[in-house]
């Protein structure tokens, strides 16, 4: 054992070392969020971070359950499958608090244009019209109505 | 100090307990939706857009996009019968406010909407530094703004142009496939705000789901394939000229 008689400052090198890491081991806990490295590397509670934002459009189901009388003016129509939101803009807080949180009123003047204004680029099975000559600025629901806009004839109504 | 072998070969196991404790954290569970049952993506029906702009005001009200930068955009081209390989390509804020009359109504003219493709083999999260970008086990590439060092790596690395810095958070911004949506039920914003049916979100892990029928019998391309992203939005008969 003669060899190993100053073998003290070898166990002290291994205690600053065992410390070291120590220290790093709790350093490192304490940094590192807890699920950092669930899924990959990243941290995983980012997932219900971002998942946990509140929505601005209430999806067209929140819309019907309501109002289920404009569903059925709708459901023979030609805007059938275009969502409530499209026109009427984020509702989210008029489905939280119908009462108090109103739409907007909507000029139709301006709101139809936005899809049917004539451009080349648009596919051409799709109705369009140049608003100024059409309709003379009349809004469009002088004539159309919105919900379903196939012009009917009085006596059918 | 009287530290033997036998205290160091004592400590060893303890040191390994608390090792294992500390990688192995909470997991946070999120009632009746399961990552492992969700491959987003998303269809885009090019026939059917109209370039309305509905889907880019949709996104920047839900998720409150700063003025001048999207999220989607929708671009319109202009494709010329004896140059069809250049394409004059415009997008006026994005196609936000729609689109003016078309300067040549000739040749051919097309809409484009466009949106991060939440690609599978995603060049933007192999160049971040942090792991603050990431693909979610449900297939969607997010941000986690709170690691993000706003390095910029991944806006110059994704080769659709997708993401950008927010001036308000000096962060990497980009779609998150309406995350806060799609884990509630919901659709997203601009699936949901869609006049024409143009754009419609899909699971691909989900047997049901009518993308897999559409994917059978349509002809069916992804931006850049080359660049082999593996990129999961999918658009329905488009142009050779669309970049």
């Amino acid at each position: 054992m003669s060899s190993f008689k100053d073998s003290g400052h070898l166990f002290r090198l291994a205690a600053v070392f065992l410390g070291g890491i120590l220290v790093f081991l709790i350093v490192r806990a304490l940094l590192v969020p807890k699920t950092f490295g669930e899924y990959g590397h990243y941290r995983g509670s980012a997932l219900t971070d971002l998942a946990a934002r509140p929505a601005h459009y209430a999806g067209h189901d929140t819309c019907e359950t309501c109002h289920a009388d404009v569903l059925d003016k709708k459901k023979d129509g030609r805007h059938a499958h275009v969502n409530c939101e499209a026109c009427h803009g984020p509702q989210a807080k008029h489905a939280d608090d119908p009462g108090s949180e109103q739409p907007a009123k909507l000029d139709t003047a301006i709101l139809c244009a936005k899809c049917h204004e004539a451009n080349a680029a648009k596919p051409k099975s799709f109705p369009q019209v140049a608003t100024a000559d059409h309709s003379s600025g009349l809004p469009c629901d002088t004539c159309h109505q919105p919900h379903s806009p196939a012009i009917v004839a009085e006596a059918a109504k | 100090m009287n530290v033997t072998r036998r205290h160091l070969l004592l400590l060893l196991p303890a040191a390994g307990v608390a090792w294992k404790y500390i990688l192995a954290g909470t997991p946070e569970v999120a009632p009746n939706y399961k990552l492992a049952d969700h491959w987003w993506s998303m269809l885009i029906d090019l026939p059917k857009c109209i370039g309305c702009g509905n889907c880019v005001r949709a996104c920047q009200a839900e998720n409150d996009v700063p003025d001048g930068y999207f999220r989607t955009w929708i671009e319109r081209y202009h494709v010329n019968d004896y140059d069809i390989e250049n394409p004059v390509v415009d997008s006026p804020d994005g196609g936000k406010k729609g689109f003016p009359p078309a300067k040549d109504p000739s040749g051919k003219n097309f809409f484009v909407p466009k949106l991060c493709n939440h690609c599978a083999d995603s060049p933007c999260t192999q160049v971040c530094p942090v792991g603050a970008t990431f693909i979610s086990p449900d297939g969607v590439v997010l941000v986690d703004k709170t690691y993000c060092l706003g390095c910029r790596y991944c806006v110059q690395a994704c080769p659709y142009g997708c993401r950008f810095i927010n001036p308000k958070t000096d962060t990497a911004e980009k779609c998150t496939l309406c995350y806060h949506r799609i884990t509630k039920g919901l659709t997203t914003a601009c699936c949901e705000n869609c006049p024409t049916g143009a754009r419609q979100l899909a699971d691909l892990k989900n047997p049901k789901d009518p993308i897999h029928e559409f994917l059978r019998t349509h002809s069916v391309q992804v931006l850049k394939p080359s660049m082999a992203t593996h990129a999961k939005v999918f658009y329905n008969e488009m142009d050779g000229s669309v970049r």
